[in-house]
């Protein structure tokens, strides 16, 4: 009986007890769902045009971050240093593409799966071997003051990355749908053959895919870092991406950033009401139990592509 | 025939498009064609026809790029070509697939408008933003692309998701996608195979307009005689990879080869 109560009844009294506060906790959460938008959106990018889970995401956003604040350190201005990684990342996506996707053009997914594993340690160790593994902070002057919206306190910086997470994604959804890159994107990651049969160089898109999501990569590695100091953890926040996928669905862009939001107030919530009852730090794991819940209930997310099958 | 002569007064077929001379594609050891040499004039419908397993859709994909021959040159438009598809379709052949290889998950409208890809030249800026030449461009592609659709009188599944569709108007929207191309040379590889004999009715008038509209000129593989022999001008014959025979339908249908190979043979 004491437990019913702790777990329906008096979470529910806090909350309508002290309303600010749980506007408080609830836009948190939700500004710290924005972040992991960015990072599942780096996910979608790629799987939509090749079908591939690319493990490397994570590392590639280390991987951006760590040269983009390496260039900082060494007095190179902010916006030269943003460009130079930028042509980096572009690099690298022609390299993946010319020794990793072209030779196993037409292999299994998982095949490539397994590539992408391996692109991901060979750039976290060139990012180790050039630039070192200390903590490096990065300040690239996000305001970071707090300010009050009736008795609820939130953070500039946190406002910021909503803003530019936003951004990001309005621009990226309107080019997948509306223009002819766009459209040859999708129609690679639907049917090889069929792209190229129709003049489609799917070389070139690769390249494309590739380096927006390094883009993507990059600015969430500059919002991330700002936050926790460019490290090699960095890498590790991918992993809070898969239960953003799996809600948003692996297609779908908004889905990336509806399923982020899910998770980042979903999980903040559950730590602040429910933690104690569970011996806190619920915050780990509570977005794989969500995720879980959603793959019985609807496994192509709450925006993917309809899973159509005729027998 | 005499309607095929007065094709030929009216200029409908004109001179040589296509030409595959001495092809010999292999799989390792398995020879899938063998020495073939055969042309595709302006403007005519070709067949390519054969037993299961005879080399026709390798032969296809030879043409567009998919498969490199080990022997042999297919020249198109008098230039020698040694394509990879996606210049294929550049250079102007279009072409639908044996077992429809269309984008599921996008609408009709959506795997039509890819067609026209290629015509599309906006900048990636200009698209991003969707603003200027891009904005211009997408209309203009549109309209072509609504001008096939009542072609094809498929307007009533122009927002369906093609994977929902029923095989025959996938067939039909592939051939829709393939047009939106404005190709010169059209592959089309067992456009009516698994319909029933309305379908095929249905499919054969579109190819036969295409053609007279369009002046688009078409290779065909097809299994059903009656179908081939009602509308191609010259038929070629495969077996076994090689070639049996090479003709207007009347020649080819009266070609004991040709006839041995469809009915056998007694030993």
């Amino acid at each position: 009986m004491e437990a019913l109560n702790a777990l329906f009844v008096t979470p529910f009294v806090e909350i309508f007890d002290a309303p600010w506060f749980f506007m408080e906790v609830l836009t948190g959460g939700l500004m710290a769902g924005v972040m992991y938008s960015l990072v599942a959106l780096g996910f979608v990018l790629i799987f939509k045009a090749s079908g591939v889970f690319n493990f490397a995401q994570g590392v590639m956003v280390l991987f951006a971050a760590l040269n983009f604040v390496g260039l900082m350190d060494a007095g190179v201005p902010m916006i030269l240093a943003g460009i130079i990684t930028i042509a980096i990342m572009v690099a690298v996506a022609f390299a993946i593409e010319r020794f990793v996707l072209r030779p196993l053009v037409n292999q299994e997914h998982i095949i490539l799966f397994m590539a992408t594993i391996g692109v991901a340690y060979f750039l976290e160790g060139v990012g180790e071997m050039i630039w070192g593994t200390d903590v490096r902070p990065l300040n690239v002057g996000i305001p970071d003051d707090v300010f009050f919206v009736g008795d609820a306190m939130i953070q500039q910086s946190d406002l910021f990355a909503a803003v530019v997470a936003g951004f990001l994604v309005v621009v990226l959804a309107l080019f997948f749908h509306y223009t002819r890159t766009g459209r040859a994107l999708r129609a690679v990651a639907d049917d090889h053959q069929a792209a190229l049969s129709i003049g489609i160089p799917l070389n070139h898109i690769w390249v494309i895919v590739w380096s927006v999501a390094g883009f993507v990569a990059l600015v969430t590695g500059i919002m991330w870092g700002s936050k926790l100091g460019v490290q090699f953890s960095l890498s590790v926040i991918a992993l809070k991406a898969l239960p953003v996928l799996i809600l948003g669905g692996f297609t779908s862009i908004p889905g990336a950033i509806v399923g982020g939001l899910i998770i980042g107030a979903g999980e903040k919530v559950a730590e602040v009401y429910w933690g104690g009852f569970f011996g806190g730090a619920i915050e780990e794991w509570f977005a794989y139990i969500l995720a879980l819940a959603f793959l019985f209930f609807r496994p192509q997310g709450l925006f993917g592509e309809k899973i159509i099958e005729r027998v | 025939m005499s309607e095929m002569m007065a094709d030929n007064e009216n200029g409908r077929i004109g001179g040589e498009l296509l030409s595959v001379d001495n092809i010999t594609l292999r799989f390792g050891g398995v020879k899938a064609l063998t020495d073939i040499s055969f042309n595709i004039n302006k403007g005519e419908i070709r067949s390519i026809i054969g037993p299961n397993g005879a080399g026709k859709s390798s032969m296809l994909n030879v043409i567009n790029g998919f498969y490199k021959p080990q022997e042999g040159t297919i020249r198109f438009k008098g230039k020698n070509v040694n394509m990879k598809p996606d210049l294929a379709a550049k250079s102007g052949i279009a072409r639908t697939f044996q077992n429809i290889a269309l984008f599921k998950g996008m609408s009709t409208l959506d795997n039509i408008m890819t067609g026209r890809m290629l015509k599309m030249k906006a900048g990636f800026l200009s698209q991003a933003i969707y603003w200027g030449r891009a904005q211009k461009e997408e209309l203009e592609n549109r309209a072509f692309v609504e001008e096939i659709i009542d072609f094809l009188e498929i307007q009533s599944i122009r927002k369906t998701p093609v994977g929902r569709l029923p095989y025959g108007l996938q067939k039909r929207v592939e051939l829709a996608r393939a047009l939106a191309m404005e190709p010169e040379l059209l592959l089309l590889d067992e456009p009516m195979a698994g319909m029933n004999l309305e379908e095929k009715e249905d499919m054969s008038r579109y190819i036969i307009d295409v053609n007279e509209y369009f002046g688009t000129t078409i290779a065909l593989i097809e299994h059903d005689m009656g179908v081939v022999m009602d509308l191609s001008d010259r038929v070629v014959v495969l077996d076994y990879g090689c070639k049996l025979a090479d003709g207007s339908p009347d020649e080819v249908s009266s070609n004991q080869a040709v006839i041995d190979a469809y009915l056998g043979v007694a030993h």
